[in-house]
Order: structure tokens, then sequence, then C-alpha cells
């Protein structure tokens, strides 16, 4: 094992030092003609891949999305499938041009890695599964249980912060992988399985019996999910960041990927600005005027994404909640394209 | 030619320093060395400025940061305030546990198996072939998940358990569980008392192979040992008025369902995930130890046994005195290179959530983002307790070696 490491470090310093060669990650991305986005190795709802192969989810939206902008084709992309340790050193390294990964925004992620966040795609927090029969109804009544969770995550932290805060013993079993961090649980090593809300939601459905189960009511963190990209590229993360504030404001001027051909003859100059009819903000950024009409004709607006994927009609059947337009009693609010 | 009648005739004229094979040989050489140090050296400078440039942390300084997460198995004091050091101590400990621990499991079940493969009963024999068979054809990453997740499952609940040796000992699903013993003080007079045993079954040892040698009488070594090294303690326990008591580990089967089960902080467990771990690098490295077992064995000539025999030598003794201290010398080598490998493999402990060093290593090199630290470490860890245990091996193996006169 230590001998197969010093390749690995020397790789990873003549990575850096290739990456570090070129800031210019749209004339990369254009030259390969595909968008290299890093997901998660399958998360129902965000990033996982379907019976044919195909990646579907909200954070897999948002690859195409951005693939959209550049080519005006949302399949120019490709994924790689990342485990919650691979992700920063992937992109920090060039493997991947964007991580759209259910990654949380916090300070230290933004500072010290030397990385960006575009924006937040997804507001989540840390909840608690339980199994039914425990008969537990609050997160406050967990003292002494044993506690599933992954690695490498924020979540660990959350959960030792909680239990710490509010004085209870506990137990906590870290796995690498998702996949393992359910089998464990399912199998009864442990009476709690923490994680992101929304990902409780996705993992239950992978669960022997998933209506064994519930979700306690406690949020115990903020969780900004949202696409991440290299610092240093200022270009390439304002697309990452319009991509997303384009998705948004669509929603909330209605248009969508059914009528955005209609749409283009509207009056209303705050649509026209959008889909490029008037004015040069794709120039601005470095992509076409219609960069925000392929993202729209091509994966839909914000409300759409989120309707397919994760929304009331879906397996995980997840309300809007704060994930609403700020018009709309959530906290969804992109700046103007102005 | 010239070199023959350089040959001819007596010692040659000094040659040019340039034809010196030796000066040549030694510029060369110097020439490698620093091209390598100008590699490293670039390499190390040209990283840090593209982590600088980059804006991504570099150093040591995260290692006193507050870690801020739980380790469930942690052999020294740690809490989640601890430092990333801390954190980083605990799990080595854990690699080097799981190390010996399997080190120790894979050489007892190797040796047996090792015997049993050569053993003239049909059934043992075919047995042990099969284990060998089967086990060292299987991905370890697959056992391990076999012994984790199979045997997981095939266990008790964790409300629930399965009770042995007169109800102290205990498995379910959160571990094997037990008494743990407890100090109070003058317990140390206990422990003084178990050096002395050893100390003195070392020197009666010595003395009684020397008798033997000198007048071929047998000394009851066994007996002795056991009661010096047993004796002693037990008997030291008694007369400083029993300081050592036993914690059971509590179980609790009325009220809510979430407290019953074992409560957290009582008796001794051994976590599932060291279970099996240990389990499946054991079963697995023995069945490679097994092999060189067999080997040795064989490349002892059968004369050998036949002499002994001959000499009025019992079975047992001429295994132990006459085959066994010749295989070794076939044996130790291989048997290093197993021993390297089990430590190695058992940083695949991250996929079952047993917290060693790698594992750790992943949730702070995810927190700080400072891969090239933790990388770093590994491989320092890694390279040092391999090149402990060749040390400690090759120590051993002049120590076993044909003494040639």
């Amino acid at each position: 094992m230590s001998k197969k490491i010093l390749p690995l470090v020397l790789g990873a310093a003549m990575g850096v030092a290739a990456s570090a060669a070129h800031a210019g990650t749209l004339e990369d991305v254009k030259a390969k003609g595909f968008v290299q986005c890093g997901v998660s190795q399958g998360l129902p709802g965000f990033s996982n891949p379907d019976s044919q192969g195909n990646w579907t989810g909200l954070d897999v939206d948002l690859c195409r999305a951005v693939a959209a902008a550049v080519f005006g084709d949302a399949s120019a992309v490709k994924f790689t499938p990342l485990s919650a340790k691979e992700r920063f050193t992937a992109l920090q390294s060039g493997e991947v041009d964007i991580l759209s990964r259910n990654t949380t925004w916090t300070m230290s992620r933004d500072t010290a890695l030397g990385l960006n966040f575009a924006g937040v795609n997804y507001y989540d927090g840390q909840g608690f599964m339980v199994r039914k029969d425990l008969g537990v109804t609050s997160a406050l009544e967990l003292s002494g249980a044993s506690v599933c969770t992954n690695t490498g995550t924020t979540t660990e932290l959350n959960v030792a912060d909680y239990f710490r805060a509010n004085n209870m013993p506990y137990e906590i079993v870290a796995f690498e992988k998702a996949d393992e961090v359910v089998a464990a649980y399912d199998a009864g090593r442990c009476d709690v399985y923490t994680t992101d809300a929304s990902g409780l939601y996705a993992q239950r459905l992978k669960l022997s019996n998933p209506g064994d189960h519930m979700v306690l009511p406690e949020i115990i963190s903020k969780e900004p999910l949202g696409p991440v990209v290299r610092q240093g590229d200022d270009q390439w993360f304002n697309i990452a960041k319009w991509t997303l504030n384009a998705m948004i404001n669509a929603e909330e001027l209605g248009v969508t990927s059914e009528n955005v051909d209609e749409m283009k003859g509207s009056d209303n100059p705050s649509v026209k600005r959008l889909l490029g009819t008037e004015g040069a903000f794709g120039e601005a950024i470095g992509l076409s005027n219609d960069w925000a009409y392929n993202i729209i004709k091509n994966v839909g607006n914000y409300g759409e994404s989120f309707n397919a994927n994760v929304g009331p009609d879906t397996p995980l059947g997840i309300a809007r909640g704060i994930n609403a337009l700020w018009s709309k009693g959530g906290i969804l609010y992109a700046p103007p394209v102005r | 030619m010239s070199v023959q009648e350089q040959h001819t005739a007596g010692p040659p004229a000094r040659a040019s320093l340039i034809n010196d094979p030796k000066v040549r040989g030694l510029f060369y050489q110097i020439l490698l060395v620093s091209a390598l140090v100008a590699l490293g050296y670039f390499i190390v400078t040209n990283t840090l400025a593209n982590l600088e440039r980059q804006n991504i942390a570099s150093g040591w300084d995260f290692l006193s940061t507050t870690a801020g997460f739980g380790i469930i198995q942690a052999l020294a004091p740690y809490s989640e305030t601890s430092s990333y050091g801390q954190a980083l101590f605990i799990g080595f400990l854990n690699t080097v546990l799981v190390a010996v621990i399997g080190i120790i499991f894979a050489t007892i079940i190797g040796f047996i198996v090792g015997v049993a493969r050569l053993s003239n009963n049909w059934v043992i024999s075919r047995l042990a072939y099969c284990y060998i068979e089967l086990l060292r054809n299987i991905p370890l990453l697959l056992q391990i998940f076999f012994w984790y997740f199979a045997v997981l499952r095939a266990v008790p609940g964790k409300r629930d358990k399965w009770s042995f040796f007169f109800n102290s000992f205990h498995l379910n699903i959160t571990g094997l569980r037990g008494p743990k013993p407890v100090f109070a003080p003058s317990a140390e007079f206990v422990g003084f008392a178990l050096i002395l045993g050893i100390v003195l079954t070392v020197i009666v040892a010595r003395w009684a192979r020397k008798r033997q040698e000198a007048t071929g009488q047998q000394f009851p070594m066994f007996r002795t040992g056991v009661g010096l090294i047993l004796g002693l303690p037990i008997l030291t326990y008694f007369v400083v008025g029993m300081p050592i008591s036993l914690d059971f580990p509590v179980f609790v089967e009325t009220g809510p369902i979430l407290r019953r089960g074992f409560q957290l902080g009582t008796g001794f467990n051994v976590i599932p995930e060291f279970l099996a771990l240990t389990a499946a690098l054991s079963l697995y490295t023995a069945t490679f130890i097994a092999e060189i077992v067999r080997a040795g064995i064989q490349a002892v000539s059968h004369g050998q046994t036949e002499a002994a025999h001959a000499l009025g030598i019992r079975p047992g003794p001429t295994l132990r005195l006459v085959v066994i201290p010749q295989a070794m010398r076939v044996i130790i080598p291989p048997l290093t290179s197993q021993y390297l490998n089990l430590t190695k493999n058992s940083s695949l402990a991250v996929a079952i959530a047993f917290p060693d060093l790698v594992s750790v290593g992943g949730t702070v090199l995810n927190q700080t983002g400072q891969a090239i630290e933790i990388i770093a470490i590994w491989m320092v860890v890694y390279l040092s307790l391999s090149l402990i245990t060749s040390a400690f091996m090759n120590w051993y193996n002049q120590r076993m070696a044909l003494v040639e006169r």
C-alpha cells in the first residue's frame, strides 16, 4: 500500500502543477467538447444512475444545464462518481470541471480548499432516521444511541456537536460509502441513521422495509448544498453561478421548458433579458446570448427540475418547503439578469 | 594486446582519473543521487507554490486544531474536543492493534492448518486443503464484507444477546461483551508479581536447559512456568486484599426500547467492526502462512525424521525439536512478507467503519482538505510499521539461521 501511494502523491503534485498552468476552464471544456461533472456515487433524487445507466437528479440537472449553456446540448456532459472523501481533491486537481454533489457550503471549504461555491441549489438540514418501533419521537430522546453515518462529512461533526451540546452519550459508526451505512443500519447495527434530511428520504427507499422507519422532526444544522468550482477562474465561476440563477429566475418569471419558445416573443423585459432577445448578457460571461434559453429548453427551470427529481410526485416525496421561491414562502432568491 | 601486456608487466602505471573505474562509478552515483534530490526538491517546491497559488492551505498547523468528531474505539483518551493530531494517533493505535492481533491469530491458525495439511489422516488434510483453496482465492475485501454484513445479520440484535462462559460473555450485533477489570490502589503489586513470575520462569528455563544438556535429566518446565506466571500474581492478589474487581456489562430488558440492551460505558466491548476485520485478515493470511509452513516442513529431508525415530524420539518431540527448527529457516523469510501484507491490508478497515489510520485520516483529510500532508502521514506510518516488522523478523531469522562452523 505504502509503495502504491508514492506515485499517487507525485501524480497529485504533478496534477496540481498541470491544472494550475491554464486557468481557462471554459476554453478547456469547449476544446474537449463536454463538461466533466463530479457527482455522488448514487443518491436518489440528486445524482443517481437509472436502470439504463443514465444519470438523473437535481444535481445532475445542474451539470446538464451548464452543458446546455456552453454547448446548447444538455447531453454534452460526462459524470464522475465521487465519494465524499475524494470530491474536493478531484475538483482541485482538475479531474472534474464542476462538482455538483450535494456538497454543503461551509466557510472552511469555501476559503481553505481553494474552491468557490457557486450558489445553493438545495437548502438542506441534517436530520435523524430511526425505526418506528423504538417509540422515539424526538432527537432529544436519543441519549445512549449508536449512530451510523458517513465519514468525512459535515454530518459527522454536527452529530458530535448536537449530542455534546445536549449532554447525551452516543456511539458513532462511520462508513466510507453511503451504501454501507444503509446496509449496516438496515442490519440493526445502529439505532439512528443521520445525514442530510433529503438524503434520509432518498436512502430510506433502499431499506428492506422503508415503512418501518421514520425521520425525526428535528433539523440540527444548516446544510446549504450547491455546485462548486475551482478558485481563480472567475469566468467559469460566473457560468456556474448564473446557470443556477437562470434556472431560478426562469421559474420566477414563469418560463418553462414547455413555453420557452412562446416566451421568446414575450413583452416582459425581464424575460427578454433572460432569454437573450434583449441585451448581451450571455456574451458577458463568454457564452452565446441564448445561453439561458438553451438551459430552459433542454433542462427546464428550477421548479421543473425539483418536481421531476425530488418533488411530491416522486418516490422521495419532498415538499418544496424552504426551497420554494422567496415569493412563495421559501428562501430561493436569485439576483436579476440585468 | 595492451591489456595482456599490463597484466604481465607488474603493477600498471597510474591511469588517468577519467578512466579509473572507481572514480567513474562514484561520479555517476553522485550524479544520480543529485538528480534524484533535485527532482524531489522540484516536486516539493512546485507543489507548495501551486498550493499557495490556488489558495489551498498547507503545513502542519491543522494537527493541533480541534477535531470535533467522535471515534467509536479509542485505546487512549479521546473526545470530540481533542485535536486532529490526537485523532490520527487513535487511528494509528487501532491499526497497530489490528495488525498485532491479526498476526498472532494468522500465525497460530496458519501453523495448525499447515501441519494439518500434511497429516496422514485423509479427512484432516482434505479439510485443511479446502480451507486454504477456498479462502485464499476470494478477494480479501469481499471476505471482510462477508464477515461484517453476513455474520452481523446472523447474531442477535441490539436488544437481545447470546451468553456463554457462565453468563459472563455476551455476543450481539453491537459486539462481544465481557467483564472489564477495574484496578484499585495496590493493584500494581499484582502486576509486579506477574513480571517477577515471567522473569523467574526464564531463569529456571535456562537452568533446566543447561542441566539437561549436561546431564540429560529433564525438568517439568511447563508446570513450573504455569505455576510461577499464574500462581505468583494470584497469591499476591489475595495477600494485598483483592484490589482487582470486575465490571460486568449491564443489560437492561425493560423500559423504553431505545434504552434496552447493553448500556454504554459498562463492561468491556469488542466492536463488531474489529471482530470482522480481525477474523477476515487472520483467516485470509493464515491460508498463505499454512502453505509456507507446509513448504518449510517438506523442505526438511525425511531422513531427519527417520534418524530421530531411530534414536527413539517420539513423533511429538521429533516435530518440535528436529523438524520445526530446521523448517523455520525456510519459513521465516516468506512469513515476514505475509506479516507485512497483513499490516498493509488492515487499511481495508475503512470499508466497514473500523476507525483505523486510513479511516480517521480520511475524515481529517476531508475536514481540513490537506490531502498531501495526510497522505504523507499514511505513507510514513505504514512504511515505519513495515520496516519495524521486517527488522524484527530479520533479527529473528538471523537467530534461527544455520550456524556454520
